[in-house]
């Protein structure tokens, strides 16, 4: 009876007030069968980890449309790696300039998907991540 | 496993979301978890919040949170929301009413999804809770799935079960249908900056009554009262009347009087005795469920697949009766001669 549900936090951080792209997204994941935490607009790193750390996820998404992605992402991997979560990957959806990709996959971020990027595209990429990394 | 119990046991954030996970997926570590902890359980004071959808359970748990954490109290909140029937995913947004919580770390909120359960809880929520109870959280809140009906489930795991309604939207007539007041300790209507609050509040006033004087008493191992004045509420008097409170979660309103009237509940049912009577009725509950499960499984162990395979096209082709497969089933496991 061991089930293997993905579970994966989508976080709205910064300070822009629309997260249409994070709910469709949120959904589709749904729809794909994932158990999807959703948290909400604004969410500053420290509420992203300690939600991240609280639900267990599999893997953290990260809706950013504010250009705040440089100064916030840094921030969640020391997060994670203070609370020994450096296992949790991240993942980048929104508008981010071509020239910060190769700078945030450095960070450690696993993806980052640009806007338009197709649903299926996000989920196969979750499962590869997930499923390939697990080692429980 | 053990070490992460050890864990669970001082408290630690990491362990206590990694158990609960584990238990989530794991009838096996559940069961271990449950031998382990159990007796570090029973400490917790643990509050039911149910309703239909949308009258505000999330934003009254953020705001009864807040008040309780005013005492030092650490709270464990669990939420529950429905699982699609169709792919099994499910999308957990109750936090997104609880950010004020954030940064608190006497506070420990975990997003629960159904996976098929359909009584308002997940099948693991009771042992959900008692792994928070185990870690230290005194007071445990749960949020039920928002169906409006059904939640029976969540009167079986609280001590205090309060029921959420919303000024407006038919909800009187749904509430009749649900057997709701029932299972309410308290009554809430949330949103009472709305109009028609007062109305509503009246509108359960009376239902309270009309069920008084049908005097359904012991309805899931739990007490309705009959008629007292008022500043009998927390004493050890045997009954309770069902208060209807109105607050306005979004500012907090009337919510500091609602966590009054909540623990002046759990001093009811300790002085009257009721405490332990409820907990005898979750137990009895728990465990007749654990023996259903456990005797499908003995029975799926012991009786071969084919066997039992030939049994079900029996009754099917009608050569024997459902009862009649289930005798011979039981004959085989040798739970009877
Ligand atoms: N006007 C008003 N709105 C409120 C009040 N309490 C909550 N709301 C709003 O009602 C909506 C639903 O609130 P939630 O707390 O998510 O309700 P819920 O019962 O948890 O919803 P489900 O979990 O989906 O069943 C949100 O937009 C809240 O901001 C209130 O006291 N007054
Ligand atoms: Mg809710």
């Amino acid at each position: 009876m061991e089930e293997r549900i993905i579970r994966v936090l989508i976080a709205k951080p910064g300070l822009d007030g629309h997260d249409r792209g994070a709910k469709v997204v949120a959904r589709a994941l749904r729809d794909a069968g994932m158990e999807v935490i959703y948290t909400g607009l604004r969410q500053t790193p420290e509420m992203i980890v300690e939600a991240a750390l609280q639900e267990d996820v599999n893997i953290i998404g990260l809706s950013v449309l504010s250009g705040a992605h440089m100064a916030l992402t840094p921030r969640i991997f020391e997060l994670l790696r203070l609370n020994d979560m450096e296992d949790v990957p991240v993942f980048i959806g929104g508008i981010i300039p071509n020239e910060d990709v190769p700078i945030l996959k450095e960070m450690g971020v696993v993806e980052v998907f640009g806007p338009g990027t197709s649903t299926e595209i996000i989920i196969d990429s979750i499962k590869d991540t997930v499923l390939g990394e697990r080692t429980d | 496993m053990n070490a992460l119990i050890e864990q669970v046991r001082i408290g630690r954030r990491r362990a206590i979301a990694q158990l609960i996970t584990q238990i989530e997926n794991n009838d096996t570590a559940a069961r271990s978890a449950i031998k382990a902890l159990y007796s570090d359980t029973g400490k917790a004071h643990i509050i039911g919040i149910t309703g239909p959808p949308g009258t505000g359970k999330s934003t009254l748990v953020n705001g009864i949170a807040k008040v309780i954490r005013k005492s030092d109290l650490r709270v464990g909140i669990i939420a529950v929301d429905p699982s699609s029937p169709f792919t099994g995913g499910a999308l957990l947004g109750d936090r997104v009413r609880m950010r004020d919580l954030s940064g608190d770390v006497g506070i420990f909120i975990r997003s629960m999804a159904s996976r098929g359960s359909l009584g308002g809880l997940a099948r693991m929520t009771g042992n959900v809770v008692k792994l928070l109870d185990a870690a230290g959280y005194e007071v445990i809140l749960v949020e039920t799935v928002g169906a409006g009906q059904a939640e029976v489930d969540i009167a079986s795991t609280a001590h205090t079960t309060m029921v959420v309604e919303a000024p407006g939207m038919g909800d009187e007539i749904q509430t009749i249908k649900a057997g709701i007041l029932e299972i309410a300790d308290l009554l809430v209507v949330n949103k009472a900056d709305r109009p028609g609050s007062d109305r509503t509040v009246k509108a359960l006033k009376a239902m309270l009554q009309m069920g008084q004087s049908r005097g359904y008493v012991d309805h899931h191992g739990k007490k309705i009262s009959v008629k007292m004045s008022e500043k009998d509420r927390s004493d050890s008097s045997e009954h309770w009347q069902v208060p209807v409170l109105d607050t306005v979660a979004t500012d907090g309103k009337g919510i500091e009087e609602l966590v009054e009237v909540t623990f002046a509940h759990k001093t009811h049912l300790q002085k009257s005795g009721q405490w332990f009577q409820r907990e005898k009725a979750r137990c009895r509950q728990e465990i007749g469920q654990l023996l259903q499960t456990r005797y499908l499984a003995e029975i799926r162990a012991r009786v071969p697949t084919t066997e039992r395979e030939k049994l079900i096209v029996a009754v099917a082709e009608r050569r024997i009766d459902p009862y009649s497969a289930v005798d011979e089933l039981f004959a085989q496991t040798n739970y009877r001669d």
